[in-house]
């Protein structure tokens, strides 16, 4: 079999006749970058300042998640979703637990649900805020955001850290429940977090959400319409920045969210700038579910007490099960052969498929204007490259 | 949303193709539906443009290997032996798999309905892996397709730029193939795990290096 | 000089030093790291520099996006055989004295992801490495632990005989084979000037007695 490699430059067309253009010039950006958020590489063309091409090149940290996991026990491979997208360590846990649990048919007691909407949105909490903070040093911003972002998200961490024992890597669900039930002290230290929480964002809006240089750095750069992300798969914040009504957690009401109030907040423009408010905005709604979910925590088990731990073998089949993941839809597709271990596992990473757009949002745009529409996708390469 | 109802749709619109609902054994309750490649690409148009739902989001697409498998049944059967009627165990072999599989699991936006699972599947493992790309109708499928092309190797027709996705482009392998082994790096580590031990004394009789601890302190 | 002697300088106002001394404390006081993280632990190196842990106190929170300006790499994560390549070859391109911190299990021997065909058993098959951290991903605080660690081995440099540093040795190599991806693996798998595989005793492990002699 040939080998199948990426076009030349050549094939691009150039302005004939036109002594006023330079030459194209070719550059690589990546793996090693500190704007590209890990080891992400773009091979980009350029006509002086202005992008004629891009393209992304992964794989830099292709760490074989899926491979190992089809050798590994159903339970084994928890502890590596930890690591897809390393920042929201228990949303990945849920989904998989999700897609496992309708792989075999468990059901989860009432408590685990409640936990596992108490942590997940606290992950998304702590990932947005994160974001926000990487997409402002991104533009310039050097320092300052980042550090009031990771001065909450340090917050969070030590809950998580009471909680599971570790800040990053969680392992906290279970097929059927959560691992570990809430210590002392925990639920009344979270409230303070999330009571916290909205003083930060309101410090950060004021700071920079009329600011003007963001203004014209985020407004009408890295536009994608409706059309454009209903075709390319976007989901999540990037997707209802583009005024796509499609959030998971109204959509398939998995777990328990439909038992909370909240909004899902839409763009219209689909740049920049929005894909920033959208994540601003999702955190005070975040907030608002994790109030009513700390209100109504019901007592009781937090694990089925019939799913077995050791010797687990679902029946031949196979299941696609998904979450809103805080960085988009975030799928586990297994197949099982009535095994210990999965015959088929696959990721569905809300990162990379996400990135689908990249070349066409980046287009016309300038070099600096790339970093900043890579920083509002919202990308973790261990989910990109798996 | 009936796959049934699904399937008569694609029959009336579709002329000639041929369907197949694939059941699942799981409480998940997801079957799939196999399509002959031949018509894969206008079943895919016809789903996104003309079916109700419309399935206007491909979320997922995936390979799955499956190499040749053979399956043994015991039956018994009547038989005449020495012309005296018997009971004769016969063991029936038969053989599955030997083709790679693409799978996609389309939703329904508008109509908030779905996963349709949607599956083709190759002739062979080894040189008629050809399938149509359904990039065409679903952008989302771009990346998702190249990354089946790099792990399993199936060669989707009519994909706009189809390299590999993850691995180098000079790698010849398809990693995620079942049949795939892995270049022979290991060394020892204090893991309590038999295969993993095996595969290091097996690398160290491959390399003909020493295993005991000679030089160790 | 007495060590006492010294001290009773000190308090008069007279500072006693060697030049070995001098060069090393100046040294070790502005680790400038590379700007660079692979995987899971960069986000814990990330939160080093910030509020909390501060790694600022310790000279080292300049972290330069350029490899010609950095002193020290901090390999943070899972280094894959597709990125060994730029790894080494970042690591060719600073200036010496250059050191290496490994972070994490997976940047020391592949950690959870060791059986991967894609990942490298380890980067000190291709650099040599300076302080391992193990951990996954190790906390702010062992790489604090690993920053002091790496300030202790640079006081303890000798400026002349025979255990001077590498980059005060002329015939020394400062730069190593940059491995290529071929079609099955990299190749070379390993740099043999610099690392050997480990002479262990395999017959009895996996039975709850240490594999090492």
């Amino acid at each position: 079999m040939s080998v199948l490699t990426e076009a030349s430059i050549d094939t691009i067309s150039k302005p004939a006749n036109d002594h006023l253009h330079g030459d194209l010039l070719e550059i690589s950006m990546g793996p090693h970058h500190p704007s590209t958020h890990g080891v992400f590489r773009m091979n980009i063309v350029l006509d002086g300042e202005r992008v004629v091409k891009l393209k992304p090149v992964f794989g830099y940290l292709h760490r074989n998640h899926e491979k190992i996991a089809e050798n590994e026990t159903y339970l084994g491979s928890m502890p590596y979703t930890d690591r897809l997208d390393y920042i929201c360590s228990i949303t990945n846990n849920w989904a998989y637990a999700l897609a496992v649990e309708q792989l075999a048919g468990i059901s989860v007691p009432e408590r685990a649900e409640y936990l596992r909407v108490i942590t997940g949105e606290l992950t998304r909490l702590q990932n947005h805020a994160g974001l926000i903070g990487f997409l402002l040093q991104d533009m310039g911003a050097s320092g300052t955001p980042l550090m009031y972002a990771f001065r909450e998200r340090e917050k969070v961490l030590d809950l998580f850290e009471a909680l599971t024992g570790a800040r990053m890597m969680c392992n906290y669900m279970r097929f059927g429940g959560c691992r570990c039930d809430l210590p002392d002290g925990w639920m009344e230290q979270a409230r303070k977090v999330v009571d916290g929480f909205p003083r930060f964002l309101d410090e950060f809006e004021r700071l920079l959400r009329t600011n003007e240089i963001l203004m014209a750095r985020t407004q009408g750069v890295g536009i994608v319409t409706r059309q454009q992300a209903i075709a390319a798969g976007i989901s999540g914040p990037m997707a209802r920045a583009s005024g796509v009504n499609y959030d998971l957690r109204k959509v398939d009401k998995y777990s328990i969210y439909d038992r909370f109030s909240f909004r899902v907040p839409l763009g219209e423009h689909g740049d920049v700038y929005d894909r920033y408010m959208m994540r601003l905005l999702e955190m005070r709604e975040s907030i608002e579910i994790l109030k009513q979910a700390m209100r109504d925590l019901p007592a009781g088990p937090i694990v089925d007490p019939n799913t077995k731990l050791r010797n687990f073998r679902p029946k031949a089949g196979e299941a696609y099960g998904r979450i809103e993941a805080p960085k988009g839809e975030l799928g586990f597709y297994l197949i099982s052969e009535g095994g210990p271990n999965p015959y088929r596992y696959r990721v569905r990473p809300p990162s990379l498929i996400n990135l689908t757009l990249l070349e066409e949002m980046c287009l016309g745009q300038n070099v600096s204007d790339i970093v900043i529409i890579l920083g509002s996708v919202d990308i973790v390469l261990g989910e990109v490259d798996r | 949303m009936n796959l049934e109802e699904i399937k008569s749709q694609i029959e009336a619109n579709v002329p000639g193709c041929s369907l197949e609902i694939l059941p699942n054994g799981s409480p998940s309750g997801q079957h799939s539906l196999l399509v002959d490649k031949e018509h894969a690409l206008t079943v895919a148009s016809f789903l996104r443009d003309g079916a109700s739902p419309r399935f206007d989001y491909c979320s997922n697409v995936t390979g799955v290997d499956w190499p040749l498998k053979e399956i043994s049944t015991k039956q018994k059967t009547k038989k005449l032996v020495d012309g005296v009627e018997k009971d004769v165990e016969e063991v029936i072999k038969t053989t599955t798999g030997n083709y790679l599989e693409v799978v996609y699991h389309l939703f329904s936006l508008e109509d908030r309905q779905g996963p349709l699972v949607l599956r083709m599947r190759t002739e062979d493992r080894a040189e008629r892996v050809h399938l149509p790309s359904l990039t065409p109708v679903w952008r989302s499928a771009d990346f998702q397709e190249r990354e089946v092309y790099d792990l399993f190797g199936v060669l989707f027709d009519g994909h706009p730029d189809l390299r590999r996705l993850l691995m180098w482009d000079s790698f010849t392998d398809f990693p995620m193939r079942k049949d795939y082994v892995d270049p022979d790096d290991y060394e020892y580590e204090p893991t309590a795990h038999d295969e993993v031990l095996k595969r290091t004394q097996a690398h160290y009789a491959a390399q003909g290096e020493p295993s005991e601890a000679e030089g160790a302190r | 000089m007495d060590e006492q002697l010294k001290n009773e300088l000190r308090r008069q106002g007279v500072v006693a030093t060697t030049l070995q001394e001098l060069y090393n404390w100046g040294r070790k006081s502005s680790i400038w790291p590379l700007n660079f993280g692979l995987a899971c632990c960069a986000i814990e190196m990330i939160a080093t520099t910030m509020a909390r842990y501060d790694l600022a106190r310790f000279g080292a929170e300049v972290f330069r996006p350029s490899p010609r300006q950095a002193d020290l790499m901090i390999v943070a994560g899972t280094v894959t055989k597709k990125m060994a390549p730029q790894v080494v070859r970042l690591y060719n391109q600073m200036a010496e004295p250059k050191y290496v911190i490994s972070m994490g299990a997976c940047a020391i021997s592949g950690g959870p992801f060791k059986q991967g065909y894609n990942v490298l058993k380890g980067i000190d098959r291709y650099i040599p490495v300076d302080v391992y951290i193990p951990g996954c991903p190790p906390r702010p605080e062992a790489l604090l632990d690993a920053f002091l660690m790496l300030q202790r081995k640079i006081d303890e440099q000798q400026l002349t005989g025979p255990d001077r540093p590498r980059h005060l040795q002329a015939e020394l190599p400062s730069e190593f084979t940059v491995p290529e991806c071929s079609e099955h693996d990299l190749t070379p798998t390993r740099n043999d000037a610099i690392w050997q595989v480990p002479l262990v005793n395999i017959s009895n492990a996996g039975k709850n007695e240490s594999g090492r002699d």
